[in-house]
């Protein structure tokens, strides 16, 4: 097979940390390739060294027989090198066909050709099946959507080789099935690709190859039938991962909240209930209203109709404050723009919700018993950072996810919901996270648990609920949830509108 | 390592030192103790309002009517004394005045969803055509009642040898200091400044927070006036105009990012100043009013210049 694109001996530091380490790397025409590794492993570091984006320090890349260095974004898409970022790079003010041909717009005589333009988004997105006008405005799209806009706008590239970081994180499952047929056929086509995922299942389902970073070096590097799942495992963390959902049977408390046929924005007439001690899943695909709802009972999506019980007494939902008051706890999803202030500290990230623990009745911060706290929930969540100063930007996804859960905590909550927990987060820091949830539900806090990750949520649930178009369409115990049956549940409100 | 951190961290406090070594170079006079005190006292209306503005900036605002507060409140506080009003009562109520034009201006922005710069525009712009209604264009003079006496040693006097007003900026930093480090209201307006989406979903009432400060920078710029007013022994109707610009230029050279979330009040103190040294020192060297305004922009866009390349090279 033909080699489209040669790294060897790559090298980079950040100011002193050697951060890849003489990684090798072939892409070859018509196959993908899998990088596998834990979070800061260094891979999205040498797909932006392929990319231009940064620049190597020692070492050589052959693109198409010749070695090349790019200076920049522009120079390795010019050459046919297609990347898509893990966070979007697109702008919401503009349509989806501008994003797709931002800075490459077809010109006649200096004026842009919209018709070109959108009859050739709208070809790329039909090849991706997203029935998506090309005018309408990106920001009105889904995350999964704009997503597919992304994934189009690489194939508009005409790219030879296309690099997907993390492409099916915002994705459902039939978003991923239609990514994969794209994938096929792009592969049929001679492309070579590189595939970046934490969802080991769809490496092995995707993948011709596969290489594994850990800690900047390439640990192995060869064809994904030739490995299995446990050895990729121990390869990536360097240690046996034997049971990857540690289960501990629940001992439900009393009743801890009830929901009463609540109708808001995104969800409608849902009735369910949770006790002490439990873990409840919440099941279903990208836009089915689990975020809605999460949202709802904290206070955050105005309540239409319904009700809210905690410990049996209604409670009044107007404001995120009713919600922290009624001690519920709300880890969101999106971390970066609703989780934490990504440039002020850990330590008053940590305590921004909770911080009434501190104060006396003038308000004055207690700094001393703050800090208390903080390093017990650094000791406790085993989060890695030099002090409690540390920026929150500068610590790794599920480091910041663990910072974000002891947020949530600190104001002592009865109730904890967790929207995406393990989005973004290594292997490690993964299991490191469902220990956790364990202790708590232990410790007799009522969780509900929204995740995409199926096998997460079979995991650790005792009890799941599945949510279609913001209408609640199932609701399985642990024993009789299986994927395909959640995946009935997940798709029926789907097919009757 | 760590004196590097102190030179990034403090790179205001260096500024301001030399620029003074290098005015005390130009002129033999600078350095004395009488003239120390006369930068000091000029600073302080400037510092004071340019607190309440970083508190403002922090959540990532902007108050452009602190000068037309400054003069509408100069305007109350004249005519109370003018009326035998006791002092401190006149002092209360034209503290009250600023706070709740202020909170005006914070309400406008937090439930109407007005951008702080346009809201804030629209405040510069009436108040200032309420002052001059409310003045008829006119100085108000602070009459001749004892109370008018006491109400000029306020602004005008001393103790222990340091004049009052410095001595009300020393107070009001202070308060400020501890407020924004000490406080949960300190600690929810970074919060609010760094991502008011995470602030609100944290719990923060950050309505009622972003009213509080703007209702702060109002008192604070009314606290401005009352000196001003004092001093001069009456209120001007135009006091203050173009103020809101040394104030925000006093916050920038602090340190404080416009972008909110970031920012000290010590650092402000020191931007305000390396403003009154520019001004002191331009004055005793003799350099035109005109050409006063060129060199303090050029030293503010340095100084901006500067700052932001060590952020990038961070």
């Amino acid at each position: 097979m033909t080699i489209l694109l040669e790294l060897q001996g790559i090298e980079k530091s950040f100011s002193g940390i050697n951060v890849l380490k003489s990684v090798d790397l072939t892409i070859r025409a018509g196959r993908v390739v899998a990088l596998a590794g834990e979070n800061g492993a260094g891979k999205s570091t040498l797909m932006k060294i392929i990319s231009g984006i940064y620049q190597r320090d020692a070492g050589t890349v052959v693109y198409n027989g010749k070695e090349v260095t790019f200076a920049n974004a522009r120079q390795s898409m010019d050459a046919g090198i297609g990347i898509i970022h893990q966070e979007l790079n697109l702008l919401p003010e503009l349509s989806v066909a501008e994003n797709i041909y931002l800075g490459r717009e077809p010109t006649k005589l200096g004026k842009i050709q919209w018709d070109v333009i959108e009859s050739q988004s709208k070809k790329y997105l039909a090849q991706l099946k997203q029935d998506i006008d090309p005018k309408t405005p990106l920001g009105k799209l889904s995350i999964a959507q704009q997503q597919m806009v992304e994934i189009a706008k690489a194939l508009s590239l005409n790219a030879e080789v296309i690099i997907m970081d993390e492409p099916t994180d915002a994705l459902t499952d039939i978003e991923t099935a239609v990514l994969f047929e794209v994938v096929d056929e792009l592969r049929a086509q001679g492309k070579g690709l590189v595939f970046i995922s934490h969802r080991l299942g769809e490496i092995f389902q995707m993948c011709d190859d596969i290489a594994i970073l850990r800690d900047g070096e390439m640990v192995h590097q060869g064809p994904v039938a030739e490995i299995t799942e446990d050895e990729l495992i121990r390869h990536m963390v360097g240690r046996e991962l034997s049971d990857q959902y540690p289960f501990v049977p629940a001992t439900p408390g009393d009743v801890r909240i009830e929901v009463e046929n609540l109708t808001a924005h995104g969800a409608k007439e849902i009735s369910f209930s949770a006790h002490a001690g439990e873990v409840v899943g919440f099941a279903g695909l990208v836009g089915a209203g689990r975020t809605e709802l999460a949202k709802a009972i904290f206070g955050e999506n105005p309540i239409q109709s319904g009700t809210v019980k905690i410990d049996g007494k209604p409670i009044r939902l107007r404001s995120p404050q009713d919600g922290v008051k009624a001690q519920i706890g709300y880890v969101t999803e999106d971390r970066k723009q609703e989780g934490l202030v990504q440039s002020q500290e850990l330590g008053t990230n940590m305590t921004l919700t909770g911080l009434d623990r501190f104060c006396n009745v003038l308000g004055f911060v207690n700094k001393a018993s703050e800090a208390v706290t903080i390093s017990e929930y650094i000791e406790a969540f085993a989060i890695k950072t030099r002090d409690a100063n540390t920026i929150i930007s500068n610590l790794s996804g599920g480091n910041q996810q663990k910072v974000s859960i002891a947020k949530s905590l600190v104001p002592e909550p009865k109730v904890l919901i967790l929207d995406e927990p393990t989005r973004g987060v290594d292997v490690g820091a993964k299991r490191e996270i469902y220990t956790l949830i364990n202790k708590l539900k232990a410790e007799g806090l009522c969780i509900l648990l929204i995740s995409s990750d199926m096998p997460e949520l079979l995991g650790i649930s005792d009890r799941i609920h599945v949510l279609s178009s913001g209408k609640l369409t199932g609701s399985f115990d642990r024993d009789e949830a299986t994927q395909e049956n959640i995946m009935r549940c997940a798709v029926a409100g789907q097919t009757n509108g | 390592m760590k004196l590097n951190t102190f030179i990034s961290e403090n790179k205001s406090l260096i500024g301001l030192i030399i620029l003074m070594a290098a005015v005390s170079f130009a002129n033999a006079n600078f350095l004395g103790v009488d003239n120390m005190l006369n930068i000091l006292r000029q600073t302080s209306i400037n510092a004071v309002i340019a607190m309440g503005m970083t508190f403002v900036i922090i959540t990532a605002g902007i108050d452009l009517s602190v000068g037309s507060i400054l003069a509408f409140a100069g305007a109350i506080c004249a005519s109370l004394i003018g009326m035998d009003t006791p002092l401190v009562i006149a002092l209360l109520v034209t503290i009250i005045v600023g706070a709740g034009l202020g909170a005006t201006s914070g309400v406008i922005i937090s439930y109407f969803n007005v951008q702080p710069f346009i809201a804030t525009l629209v405040g510069m712009t009436m108040i200032r055509g309420a002052t001059l209604v409310y003045t008829q264009g006119r100085p108000i003079s602070t009459g001749y009642f004892d109370v008018a006496e006491s109400f000029y040693q306020f602004g005008a006097g001393y103790i222990l040898g340091i004049p009052n007003p410095v001595i009300l900026m020393i107070v009001i930093f202070a308060l400020c200091w501890f407020i924004l480090s000490q406080t949960r209201f300190g600690r929810h307006v970074y919060a609010i400044g760094g991502n008011e989406n995470v602030a609100r979903l944290s719990g923060i009432n950050v309505k009622k927070v972003k009213i509080l400060v703007y209702a702060l920078s109002g008192a604070l710029a009314a606290l401005a006036g009352i000196i001003l007013t004092a001093r001069l022994e009456s209120a001007q109707p135009t006091a203050g105009l173009g103020y809101e610009l040394d104030a925000i230029a006093a916050v920038v050279l602090g340190g404080t990012s416009l972008a909110g979330g970031k920012g000290r009040i010590f650092g402000t103190i020191i931007g305000a100043l390396i403003i009154g040294v520019l001004n002191n020192a331009l004055n005793i060297m003799d350099v035109s009013s005109y050409y006063q305004m060129i060199a303090k922009g050029a030293v503010i866009l340095l100084a901006v210049v500067v700052d932001s390349r060590g952020k990038s090279n961070a």
